[in-house]
């Protein structure tokens, strides 16, 4: 038996650990698109995440609700995005503006190539990761299911690589499987799937695959109950990342009785 | 652009503020520009012409007309 999950270990997944720090969970959740920061606060809470990721905009000079302001950040680590960066430069400014808002070192980098499918440009991504390691900064990277690209990723020295499931809000879940794996199976740091998730069984999957992590926002945001779907992102979570390592049964083209054989009446 | 452009005689200067024209009165220094926004001054980060302005150069730093300013904050996102 896997010695990860023991009886006495088998209540919750092992702690993430990501560089030099430890997280309590592997869903990390995104704070965008809430529609009151009341339901933004109870859905982190039932997600159970500790890794929650924000973004970096121009201070609204008209003074619209800002619903940051009434987030816990004690609870949480704030994992800064460079969303909407469609350029190295732009995504490593956002970086530097990251630091003096005394935010750390830690970046989910963004930089995407396509304003209709939100996917990474690969070649700005590779360029600003390996720019923002030199400068000290933690890299979590999102990248495509690419496992070229991934490793060059993980060489250029990114603390996560996190291929996308599908694209971002699409809610589609997880459209290649088969890559994922492929990467999963290639790196040593680890595999966070980022975005593309739609429902809990999405993040089962992604985990079943032997992700270390999930990393989602829209999928419990713009859910009809943002509360509830994000206690079944928990609960998703934890199912994949033991049956990950539970070893499933092989598939069989036909059925295999579960009662034995041998004794039925009337033979 | 010229800077002399910018320079308004009565009113003070004009600086490019998130992207919009912004009048400033002279010789107003960061900090006073960002306790003028509607946000707390402790939770932005400000860049002036591509340049971060640390926050322990706020109170120092002048600024000038034509200045392309940048004052950001940490909004929801994913």
């Amino acid at each position: 038996m896997n010695r990860e999950t023991t009886q006495e270990s088998c209540t919750q997944p092992t702690p993430l650990q990501l560089g030099d720090r430890t997280f309590r969970s592997r869903l990390f959740v995104g704070t965008g698109k809430y529609s009151d920061a009341e339901t933004m606060n109870a859905a982190l809470e039932a997600s159970g995440c500790e890794v929650v990721t924000i973004a970096i905009r121009r201070v609204d000079l008209k003074a619209g609700e800002n619903l940051l302001t009434q987030l816990d950040r004690d609870r949480y680590f704030l994992l800064p995005n460079t969303a909407g960066c469609f350029n190295a430069e732009d995504a490593i400014r956002v970086c530097h503006l990251s630091r003096e808002l005394g935010l750390g070192d830690w970046v989910k980098l963004e930089v995407l190539g396509d304003k209709k499918t939100l996917l990474p440009d690969p070649v700005g991504t590779l360029e600003a990761c390996k720019t923002l390691v030199d400068e000290g900064f933690k890299v979590l990277v999102y990248s495509s299911d690419d496992p070229v690209l991934a490793l060059r990723l993980q060489d250029a020295g990114a603390t996560s690589v996190m291929p996308a499931g599908s694209p971002i809000g699409s809610g589609q879940g997880v459209l290649n499987p088969n890559s994922l794996s492929i990467i999963i199976e290639q790196l040593d740091v680890p595999v966070i799937i980022d975005a593309g998730v739609g429902t809990a069984s999405d993040v089962t999957i992604a985990m079943e695959l032997g992700a270390e992590g999930v990393l989602l926002n829209t999928g419990i945001a713009a859910a009809k109950d943002p509360i509830a779907m994000a206690h079944a992102m928990r609960h998703g979570l934890e199912a994949g990342w033991f049956a990950a390592r539970a070893g499933r049964i092989p598939r069989r083209r036909y059925a295999l009785a579960s009662s034995p054989t041998e004794g039925v009446i009337g033979e | 652009m010229n800077k002399i452009d910018h320079q308004l005689p009565d009113k003070g200067i004009e600086v490019h503020l998130n992207g919009e024209p912004h009048l400033l009165p002279f010789n107003c220094t960061v900090s006073a520009l960002v306790r003028s926004l509607p946000v707390e001054p402790t939770a932005v980060a400000v860049e002036r012409n591509r340049t971060i302005v640390p926050r322990s150069l706020h109170e120092k730093t002048i600024l000038e007309p034509g200045d392309q300013i940048e004052v950001v904050t940490i909004v929801g996102g994913g």
